[in-house]
């Protein structure tokens, strides 16, 4: 134990004194802090599940606090939590199930169940896991032949569950958390290769001589951008050089380093040229429940932009940058307001904040705010590493990957008292 | 233990890659020694005092932590059970990674005593960061470091990195934005070297003076006044046993790096390093207090601002600068204004404006107040109806209601200030007494722990009155509480440059008519014009006379005092040559003088001791004189070492035959003879002497007559030995 707690307050600081940077590599690190948690956590005999949630709950929130602008890190907290939910369930299930065949003849507690003996395990975990959210595309298209039959068995599953034999239990805590595991170490692999699931998409929407435009730099979309060269595909890049930090610059370096032609442009001359671009493409710092992006400063005005020439604007964003919450939720921090020196040498304007004289207050107030947001009617396309989708289909995808009770972490007990 | 046997092991291995796997390590120096942020560092140190909320040493504990230092030693002086206690109850004292250590001294009066301590201690194995408690900075070190080592191994003697910052100084009062004076600065632009340092420049005058030396050994020099020293240094080991073979050194400016630059004989030299685009500056007073605060506020320190400091879930930045804490119960009517902080649990009344302030946790603000650029610290009560400007209120602090605070008001903890009272400005107000006497040297005294409270207490403010309750009240208005700390003759002027109000505005008025005169004055007097346009010369012997000012004539003076005690006791007690040639240098430091100097102040003592002993006639003197001069001329002789130097003597030697001994008058060309002939000095020092004599007054002559045969033989001797060369 003393050995997690150690790596949890070692990224806690990395988080706090943001020292990781991008989205991908906080996920990753994240669930793999998650999944030594889980691996250190001891398990009771009764309702591990709910001691393995409590486990990731507690250092979840301490990371979604060290860092909240950071939504990957609430992102996969919320989904390892998913994974906890669902293997417990479909264990459970596949247990009661056991249970229901073995005890065929001695129905002692369950008249109900005695109706549908012929339910396969898998049936009963795929039908019991929908009654906990409303039923997604999947969950729809996965057959489920008699829905009639889902309350009943999920009811009851509670009940056989306390009523299990000891012996049985441990063999199930210890496949619990195996299972667990197996599902984080899945989660890790999703997040490490959804650049390239994303780029192998590429070829469908990048064709021969168009433009396209991007803004900043995004190792996404570079990837994107270069499996679409690789496939012969020959077309043009303007790269908007992303004030302030100006990463567009190095995007610029890098398409040219890989063959690709490239103009580089200010941000504010993408106006001018966004008639002449047949399709702007850009990463994401998260995307949102309602299909809104968070994105870097300034994305807002190109698609603005690319809207009034009807251009289409896609976002690509790996699923790890789908986030359960609503921008207008108290709990998301929008913005991260950085330090005005990306903006401006503070040793030739010293002497405009001199508070020495005057008034006494700063005339000169410099704002540098890292995002914007842009809402869903802006944004044509979303590519993420398993498919193309539309805003508006978001919330959908986003209730396959979350469950609804783990939205909101804080404790209310811990914080009312 | 273990410290010491690291320390053990340092020392065996002293090639450089072994240096260089040294964790990183920091000198954290708990205490400032200065006495500027009185009366509230009587009862607490400056490092634990918040900042936008923040106790300070966080801001430097936290930079040092993501700079990549591993261990940092906090010297505590001043309360240092406070700081102890609290860093042991901080989070600081429990990370991977990063240790904190806590060193305590209860008789350290200086951080040169500081260091010296830190050296006995022997836990600084390399290359060290050395930084106060009270700075608050963002830059990274990995290139600053890397420039030290990289120098470090071209140059043994590059012991030191100096991080400066460009910063204006407003061109009107003289001070930058710290409200620390002009600083001058003289670099090297290639190898950046610091050439020259001055922070206590006389603005009356109009001009500095550099060593020409300066300009003869650097192809470039640049003068900097743009610079603001952020007193972050990277040092080398050295420094730590440079402060203590100089027991004298006390301040790290004005004694280390001044006597560094000084003093040649060691040839350690100092380096700067520039940051153009991160944050570095000091605290050193309420004026920079207030502005660093501000700079926090607009998140130029970032990421070392409060909401990332304290968890963004806690705080959070609102539109224009606004940081509010979760649980502030603020009335509907409230106006919060720009850039200001709200702590904690606060709560605030109906129609208050506060703007470019700052509130701590848990204080009580009630209706009607007007807070305008004010620091308020925690569980802070202001009743209805009261204002505040530019004031800064500690912790526990009452204002009854209509209490007016006027810009510039220090109020020290749990101060009570009466029903409508107004403060006047630049009042500082404390609960406990002024200390009555005042040491003249401020930077050295220091805010004494155990000389606290009770002593304090009993000492009478107006010697007369029992400091009864009702006493007290009386100074504050009806129910108040504390005293009112009387400014000092002349130090007025120090108020209103380092309070935390803006300077009035009748006060710029009157600076810059002041200077518009004194520009008159200088474009009037031709001679004065070019002294400030030109650069003087220190060792320049016929222009250090009116060169000088006041200040340092008078040094001279008791230098030359003490070198001729010195002088006296070696005579006396048998001292060896070398022993005495070590203990006038040291002299020489500590005075901050050139070598020069030295020559001419033994020449003196020695010529002195010679009138003084017993004699009849001129020629026993002449002997008396030869005697010394003869046992003693290897003292004399390891003083001079150009021609500069001799001149100089011979001019100290002129000058006494005209003053002080004057004796010495007809005997002048025979003892310049004895020198010549004793090798103290050559002829080229003679007859560059005799050149430059050559076209002064009739009056000034009288020696040069006097010595002409003298002079003549040289010439000629000189003239011989050319031809047998030819």
């Amino acid at each position: 134990m003393p050995d997690t707690q150690a790596l949890v307050n070692d990224f806690l600081n990395k988080l706090k004194k943001r020292k990781i940077e991008g989205s991908q590599a906080t996920a990753k690190q994240t669930a793999e802090l998650l999944r030594s948690v889980i691996s250190q956590t001891r398990m009771p005999y009764t309702n591990q599940a709910s001691a393995l949630i409590h486990s990731v709950k507690a250092v979840g929130e301490r990371l979604i606090a060290a860092n909240p602008v950071e939504l990957a890190v609430g992102n996969v907290v919320r989904r390892v939590l998913h994974i906890i939910r669902e293997e417990d369930l479909s264990l459970t299930t596949a247990a009661m199930a056991g249970l229901n065949l073995s005890a065929e003849s001695d129905d002692e507690d369950d008249t109900d169940r005695d109706n549908h003996p012929a339910l396969s395990a898998a049936a009963i975990a795929a039908a019991s896991r929908s009654t906990l959210r409303p039923p997604s595309l999947q969950t729809l298209l996965e057959d489920v032949p008699d829905s009639a039959a889902v309350p009943h068995t999920s009811s009851s599953g509670g009940d056989s569950e306390g009523k299990s034999k000891s012996a049985d239990k441990s063999s199930r805590s210890r496949k619990l958390k195996h299972d667990v595991i197996e599902a984080v170490n899945e989660l890790i692999q999703d997040i490490s290769t959804c650049r390239e699931l994303i780029a192998e998409q590429a070829v469908e929407h990048i064709h021969q001589n168009e433009v396209i435009l991007t803004l900043g730099s995004s190792r996404t979309v570079l990837e994107f951008l270069c499996a679409a060269k690789e496939k012969k595909r020959s077309f043009r890049v303007f790269v908007a050089e992303g004030a302030p930090r100006y990463q567009g610059h190095l995007l610029a370096k890098e398409l040219v380093t890989r063959g690709l032609q490239t103009t580089l442009i200010t941000d504010s001359a993408v106006f001018a040229m966004i008639s002449r671009v047949n399709m702007v493409i850009v990463g994401a710092h998260a995307v949102m429940a309602n299909g809104g992006v968070i994105a870097p400063v300034g994305l807002n005005m190109v698609a603005l932009a690319a809207q009034k020439h009807a251009v289409p604007f896609v976002v690509l964003a790996g699923s790890h940058k789908l986030c359960p919450l609503y921008p207008h939720h108290p709990e998301v921090l929008l913005n991260e307001l950085r330090s005005p020196s990306e903006l401006l040498d503070f040793g030739e304007f010293s002497d405009c904040l001199d508070f020495g004289s005057g008034i006494g207050a700063p005339l000169l107030h410099v704002v540098n705010p890292t995002f914007d947001y842009v809402p869903p009617k802006l944004v044509s396309l979303f590519i993420t590493d398993t498919g193309g989708h539309n805003p508006s289909y978001m919330y959908r995808l986003i209730a396959d990957y979350y469950s609804a009770d783990d939205l909101v972490l804080e404790r209310r007990t811990a914080s009312g008292n | 233990m273990g410290a010491q046997k690291k320390g053990a092991t340092a020392r065996v291995s002293e090639d450089p890659e072994e240096l260089a796997r040294h964790p990183l390590q920091a000198i954290l120096l708990a205490d400032s020694f200065t006495t500027k942020f009185r009366p509230i560092t009587l009862e607490r140190p400056k490092v634990l005092l918040p900042l936008v909320n923040i106790p300070m040493i966080n801001y430097t504990l936290a930079w040092l932590e993501s700079a990549g230092v591993e261990e940092v030693f906090v010297f505590c002086c001043a309360h240092s059970k406070q700081v102890i206690d609290y860093l042991e109850s901080s989070e600081w004292s429990s990370q991977p990674n990063f240790s904190v250590t806590t060193i305590e001294s209860h008789n350290s009066i200086s951080a040169g005593d500081a260091l010296r301590l830190i050296y006995e201690r022997n836990v600084i194995h390399g290359d060290f960061v050395l930084i106060s408690g009270d700075t608050v900075s963002n830059m990274s070190l990995t290139q600053a470091l890397q420039e030290h080592k990289d120098r470090r191994k071209k140059d043994a003697n590059a012991i030191m990195t100096m991080v400066v910052k460009q910063s204006k100084p407003s061109p009107i009062t003289q001070q930058s934005r710290l409200g620390t004076d002009e600083l001058f600065m003289a670099i090297n632009p290639v190898t950046k070297q610091l050439l020259y340092y001055e922070d206590k420049a006389e603005y009356s005058k109009g001009f500095i003076s550099l060593d020409k030396t300066l300009i003869a050994d650097n192809p470039s020099v640049i003068l900097h006044n743009d610079k603001q020293d952020c007193y972050i240094d990277i040092c080398s080991q050295e420094v730590l046993s440079l402060f203590t073979d100089n027991f004298d050194y006390q301040h790290l400016r004005r004694h280390f790096v001044k006597g560094l630059l000084v003093d040649d004989i060691m040839g350690y030299k100092i380096f700067t390093h520039e940051i153009h685009s991160s944050y570095a500056a000091r605290i050193d007073n309420f004026r920079s207090y207030d502005t660093i605060s501000k700079d926090i506020i607009q998140r130029w320190t970032y990421p070392f601002v409060p909401d990332v400091l304290c968890g963004s879930s806690a705080i959070k930045v609102e539109r224009q600068g606004t940081y509010r804490a979760s649980d502030v119960t603020l009335s509907r009517s409230a106006q919060l204004g720009s850039f200001i902080f709200i702590g904690q649990g606060t709560k605030i009344g109906n129609d208050t404006k506060i703007s470019h302030s700052v509130i701590g946790e848990r204080c009580t603000i009630g209706s009607n107040v007007t807070i305008e650029g004010s620091y308020i610290w925690n569980n802070v009560t202001i009743e209805d109806g009261c204002q505040l400007r530019n004031a800064i209120v500690c912790d526990g602090v009452i204002l009854k209601s209509g209490a007016v605070l006027q810009p510039g008001v220090i109020l020290s903890f749990k101060v009570v200030v009466g029903q409508q009272f107004v403060v006047p400005a630049y009042s500082k107000v404390s609960l406990l007494q002024q200390p009555t006497q005042q040491d003249s040297d401020e930077e050295l005294e220091y805010a004494d722990s155990t000389s606290g409270t009770g002593e304090l207490r009993s000492d009478k403010l107006n010697g007369d009155i029992a400091p009864d309750l009702s006493e007290i009240a009386s100074e504050l208005g009806t129910g108040g509480v504390g005293y009112i700390w009387k400014v000092f003759e002349g130090a007025y002027d120090e108020e209103w440059r380092h309070s935390v109000a803006p300077i009035p505005t009748d006060k710029l008025v009157k600076l810059m008519l002041d200077r518009d005169e004194d520009e008159e004055l200088l474009t009037q007097d031709g001679n004065i014009i070019s002294a400030s346009g030109e650069l003087k010369t220190d060792s320049d012997g016929n222009g250090s006379e009116d060169d000088d000012n006041e200040d340092s004539r008078d040094d001279y003076v008791s230098f030359e005092k003490e070198v001729e005690a010195t002088f006296l006791r070696a005579v006396h007690e048998n001292v060896k040559v070398d022993l005495a040639v070590l203990e006038v240098n040291a002299l020489r430091l500590s005075y901050n003088m050139a070598s020069v100097d030295c020559g001419g102040a033994i020449f003196y003592s020695m010529m002195k001791l010679a009138v003084e002993s017993p004699h009849n006639s001129a020629s026993e003197l002449h002997r008396n004189a030869a005697d010394i001069v003869t046992t003693w001329q290897k003292l004399l002789k390891s003083f001079l070492h150009d021609i500069d130097e001799e001149i100089e003597v011979i001019l100290k030697f002129e000058e006494m035959c005209l003053e002080s001994a004057k004796e010495f008058a007809a005997l002048f060309p025979q003892i310049l003879h004895l020198l010549y002939d004793k090798e103290i000095l050559q002829e080229d020092a003679i007859l560059r002497w005799a050149d430059e004599k050559e076209g002064a007054d009739e009056s000034d002559k009288v020696f040069l007559k006097r010595s002409e045969k003298f002079i003549q033989w040289l010439r000629e001797a000189e003239e011989e030995e050319e031809e047998e060369d030819e």
